[in-house]
């Protein structure tokens, strides 16, 4: 019944199109299609779509990122509506991501960030130069079940153990996971302050933010 | 009748004009992200208007700022001869600075670098002519991260007598690097007069100046040492996808730097128009430094310097690859070939692999090649002899034995750049006699050859200059818990 409208959505997230997305989004809610459906059987297929594309590189971080934004676009209209009808947008899992203390470097962060949104995680993005404390905070406050923690530099790493102690010392692990990455950061370091995984790159995040929240 | 300077020119006078036009608008809207307190007071003094937006500097204000900057300085080397000339069309290189890895030559992986690797570095990049300056190019993982940036600082002066290209992880690593160098020079008054260091100091793009490198650039300033102002727009990422629209970017957080670098030091302040620009990868979101885009961003950035009239530096001769192979090869002799050809002053990024995150002796000496092929380069076509080629006919005869010519035995030397070893021209028998030696091993030979035949003995305790550095660096080091330096 819906198979037109449901084409069109994933065809929004292909298109990149925050605009088209959204106002899809409204469509579906005036036709009575089902919030989750619509997530469901329309956006999230074209993201799934992207993401392969992406991986057999055929399309690009750009085609990725403006997938996320549409995809951003088209939640934000369906959320109210979803709540209403109690049920809840399947999320993977609440991830509080920011680069440690003393370091500004942000564009590996934000990309991990927005794959990560892509994928269906709730991020709460917490920029740079973060001190261990705000990390805590914010993962109680969200009830994040992991905390990500970019660094770039060899003297900001150490920062990272600060920000596992920081979430230890507040008794929030072993329940919230850490992970680590960028570009000086190593499997072997990630083990050595306690972390309970590293990724290579954004896509590694991915999977290894699956992994670790069993999904 | 001097002969042509090749120059690669890639903007025209009325885009540069634009591409101005355009920075200027961006200082004034969106303006700046300027996060140092002292650095907003500086130019709102001065006209800028800050509110929680940003900080909008006007056109007039840069302009003025622009009037004060020198264009022209010199780098000096131990006994305070000038060695290196910032401005002009003068063209020269440096290693890469402050990388975390070092390929290692025996087991072939990348490791991490100690005081050891630095010094060895520093001591081939000493008796490579083709580098003009050291740079401290290694962070040691073996000494205390909080005395790193002073600490490369000392062994690179304890070990050479070039001008150095430096820079500090944090602003607070700038006043005790200052004070080394005023240590190393023999006071505060003979550094200011015979500068041997350039800071490199970046702004994060978008246009931010961050506390961090707002208030490094301010010390520099009011030390009187010169601040090269690095800007690393990744074009598509945090910069516009164009060339142009980067170049652009570039200039307007130079333009901004400059600005604040000249109200702090009220007077004269030298600045260097650099840059590591380069294009964001759309497939492995890395920012390639090897690109011929990355080279192109460059000398684009460096012509917008030029016709201000300032110094100019860039990013080029550093590769993607992870070891030495062709695509290094490639990647290095492309990107310092056309910075040259650039006509750019200072650039940095030989030795380096893996986007500026690793360095190799080895390729050092194989980029050193490249250089001299640069420098060759542009030397240009002479006309050395009154007839070039009909009167050395008429000695030879048709025959033309032009190796019996004395003309060639004295021309030669002069028009040809004689390779090291490390470049084979011999014939294939020499090669399969060499056990079929390829330029890995030929730069490794070279390496050991020059490494072992410039032992570097530890400077004497008693040495006045190395007592005066270390009055500096032994009490930081003492408080981060270090009471001996490692033994490089
Ligand atoms: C851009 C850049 C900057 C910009 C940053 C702008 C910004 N808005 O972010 C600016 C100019 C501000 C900058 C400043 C400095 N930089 Co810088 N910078 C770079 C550069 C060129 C690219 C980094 C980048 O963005 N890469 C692209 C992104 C997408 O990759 P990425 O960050 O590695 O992220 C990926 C993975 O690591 C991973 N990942 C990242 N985070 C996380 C987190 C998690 C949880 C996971 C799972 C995965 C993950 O996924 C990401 C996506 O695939 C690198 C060199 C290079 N070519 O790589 C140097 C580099 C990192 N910088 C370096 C240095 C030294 C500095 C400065 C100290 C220079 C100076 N003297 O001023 C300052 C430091 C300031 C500070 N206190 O932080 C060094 C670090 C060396 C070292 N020993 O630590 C490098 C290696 C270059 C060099 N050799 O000089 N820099």
């Amino acid at each position: 019944m819906h198979d037109g409208l449901l084409a069109a959505m994933r065809r929004s997230i292909l298109d990149g199109d925050p605009d088209r997305s959204a106002a899809l989004a409204r469509e579906a809610i005036e036709r009575g299609l089902p919030p989750l459906d619509a997530v469901r059987h329309g956006f999230v297929p074209g993201l799934d779509e992207v993401g392969e594309g992406f991986a057999k590189g055929d399309l690009f971080l750009p085609d990725l990122v403006m997938a996320g934004e549409a995809m951003k676009a088209a939640t934000a209209v369906l959320e109210p509506e979803l709540q209403k009808t109690g049920a809840r947008r399947e999320i993977l899992g609440r991830i509080v991501l920011g680069t440690v203390r003393g370091d500004i470097h942000e564009i590996g962060k934000t990309l991990v960030s927005t794959m990560l949104a892509a994928a269906g995680f709730e991020v709460h993005d917490v920029g740079v130069d973060v001190p261990a404390e705000t990390f805590a905070d914010r993962a109680r406050e969200v009830g994040a079940d992991i905390v990500g923690l970019s660094a770039l530099l060899t003297t900001t790493m150490t920062a990272q153990r600060d920000v596992v102690r920081a979430l230890d010392r507040d008794g929030l692990r072993p329940r919230v996971k850490v992970i680590v990455g960028g570009a000086p950061v190593t499997r072997a370091w990630a083990e050595e302050i306690g972390a309970d995984g590293y990724g290579e790159d954004a896509v590694a995040a991915v999977s290894l933010a699956r992994s670790l929240v069993g999904r | 009748m001097t002969p042509v300077r090749p120059r690669l020119t890639l903007l025209e006078p009325a885009l540069i004009e634009r591409i101005l036009e355009e920075a200027l608008a961006l200082l004034e809207r969106p303006g700046v992200r300027v996060e140092s307190a002292e650095a907003r007071r500086l130019l709102q003094a001065a006209g800028a208007s800050v509110d929680a937006r940003g900080t909008r500097i006007p056109e007039s204000l840069v302009r003025d700022a622009l009037a004060q900057a020198p264009h022209e300085f010199f780098l000096h080397d131990r006994s305070g001869t000038a060695r290196v000339r910032y401005g002009g069309d003068s063209v020269q290189f440096d290693p890469g600075s402050s990388c975390v890895h070092l390929l290692d030559d025996e087991t072939g992986r990348h490791r991490e670098a100690v005081s050891r690797d630095l010094v060895r570095l520093v001591r081939l990049c000493e008796a490579l002519p083709q580098y003009d300056a050291q740079s401290t190019a290694l962070v040691c993982a073996d000494v205390p991260k909080e005395i790193g940036d002073v600490y490369r600082l000392l062994l690179v002066l304890r070990h050479s007598d070039k001008p150095v290209v430096t820079g500090a992880f944090t602003a607070d690593a700038v006043p005790p690097m200052v004070a080394l160098l005023e240590a190393d020079a023999g006071g505060h008054i003979a550094l200011r007069q015979r500068p041997r260091a350039v800071f490199d100091v970046c702004p994060s793009a978008p246009l931010h100046w961050t506390q961090f490198a707002a208030d490094g650039l301010i010390r520099l300033a009011r030390a009187g040492v010169p601040a090269e102002i690095v800007p690393v727009p990744l074009a598509g990422a945090t910069a516009p996808p164009t060339l142009a629209g980067a170049v652009a970017l570039h200039a307007a957080e130079c333009l901004a730097g400059i600005a604040i670098a000249q109200l702090a030091a009220e007077g004269p302040a030298p600045v260097v128009w650099g840059g590591a620009p380069a294009i964001f990868d759309m497939r492995t979101g890395t920012a390639p430094m090897g690109a011929v885009e990355t080279a192109m961003l460059d000398v684009a950035c460096a012509e917008v310097g030029k016709h201000l009239g300032l110094p100019t530096h860039g990013y080029l001769g550093g590769s993607d690859a992870k070891v030495l192979d062709a695509q290094a090869g490639i990647e290095s002799a492309q990107g310092l070939l056309l910075g040259a050809l650039g006509g750019i002053n200072m650039i940095s990024g030989a030795g380096m692999l893996d986007f500026l995150a690793c360095h190799s002796l080895e390729k050092l000496v194989v980029d050193a090649e490249a250089i001299a092929s640069a420098r060759r380069l542009l030397d240009g076509v002479s006309v050395r002899t009154d007839s070039l080629a009909v009167a050395m006919f008429e000695k030879t005869g048709p025959a033309g034995e032009f190796l019996k010519l004395p003309e060639t035995r004295r021309l030669f030397r002069l028009e040809q750049h004689l390779p090291s070893n490390v470049i084979d021209r011999g014939s294939v028998r020499a090669w399969e006699d060499s056990g079929r030696r390829g330029v890995v091993a030929r730069a490794r030979a070279r390496v050991a050859e020059i490494l072992d035949g410039h032992p570097f003995p530890p400077p004497r305790p008693d040495d006045e200059r190395e007592r005066a550095r270390m009055a500096v660096v032994g009490p930081l080091a003492a408080r981060a818990g270090l009471d001996r330096l490692p033994a490089a």
